[in-house]
């Protein structure tokens, strides 16, 4: 029980750590080193909580594609960041101001957070016995039954969301030769072909 | 040393007031405010598999499932506009976005 403590207190201030110094750090390449670090254990918090799965497509979806999509974008944009950074002493009070309101009304709400005895009676989908059914074949059986449609809903706006993004950032240069194919399968003989009658020692 | 779920909560919490206490610092960069909506979509996320692990339900792992899809799908977007805006203004800073008059 200590060690698992201990994971959860090593954990939860890396995270927070880490939430910081995205906000703070001055070089936005550092923001998303640190935001990589915050998702890696946020992963650990979710392995503590006993969804394995969910960490996994953590690492694996955030760490390994939206924070190095941010890098790339980051990286890729010729962008005077320190200009980006003027005035925010300006912005910090009421920036505190909010941010410490918002954390005392959750806290309120948390603090009288109260469960009532039989929660679980109320469970959609229980959660089976970890010994019988592992976290990724109770999730795979939730998915793949009662929430298909929804499951199909994610893919779609998944697939929205990757057409998106390539005709928002394609962009047609002149200059550059590209292959059409409906020219290519519309040439006939006759537009490619000419057939020269040549006299002898005349040439063409 | 009994961690329950308001320990996860309370994590949860300071992670989603930070995320809005980085848009409010980070008003000029549009980057640094998507990285701080990113940490708001993980506070919920956390408040999801805390509630979902702590009551019994695989149901909020599955939402969260869902939730991380289209916190993907919008940041994919999201940085797919500001290239295409950077390559016509040459700028991200979020005052200068003002070319709709909105």
């Amino acid at each position: 029980m200590i060690v698992h403590a201990l994971a959860f207190y090593l954990f939860a201030a890396v995270v927070v750590a880490c939430a910081v110094m995205v906000v703070a750090a001055r070089n936005p390449v550092h923001s998303v080193l640190f935001l990589i670090l915050a998702f890696f254990s946020a992963a650990g918090l979710f392995v503590l909580l006993g969804a394995e799965f969910l960490a996994m497509l953590l690492v694996v979806v955030y760490v390994g594609a939206v924070a190095v999509l941010f890098l790339f974008v980051v990286m890729m944009l010729d962008v005077n960041f320190a200009a980006l950074r003027e005035g925010v002493l300006e912005y910090l009070p009421f920036g505190l101001l909010v941010g410490f309101v918002m954390l005392v009304e959750l806290v309120m709400l948390y603090g009288a957070w109260i469960t009532g005895p039989d929660i679980a009676l109320a469970a959609a989908s229980p959660t089976p016995d970890i010994t019988q059914v592992s976290n990724t074949e109770a999730l795979g059986h939730l998915l793949y039954t009662k929430y298909i449609y929804l499951f199909q809903a994610a893919g779609m706006i998944l697939l929205v969301a990757m057409i998106g993004a390539i005709v928002l950032s394609n962009r047609q240069r002149d200059g550059v030769r590209r292959q059409v194919i409906a020219e290519q399968i519309a040439r006939t003989r006759k537009d490619a072909v000419e057939m020269k009658k040549v006299t002898p020692g005349g040439g063409i | 040393m009994d961690i329950g779920l308001g320990h996860y909560l309370t994590v949860a919490a300071i992670l989603f007031t930070l995320g809005i206490f980085g848009i409010f610092l980070n008003r000029k960069n549009v980057i640094v405010i998507l990285m701080s909506i990113e940490l708001m979509l993980l506070a919920v996320n956390i408040n999801f598999v805390a509630f979902s692990s702590f009551s019994g339900d695989m149901v909020g792992q599955v939402f969260s499932m869902f939730i991380l899809t289209v916190a993907a799908a919008e940041a994919a977007i999201g940085l797919a506009i500001l290239v295409v805006y950077f390559r016509n203004r040459g700028s991200i800073a979020v005052e200068d976005i003002n070319m709709m008059k909105g």
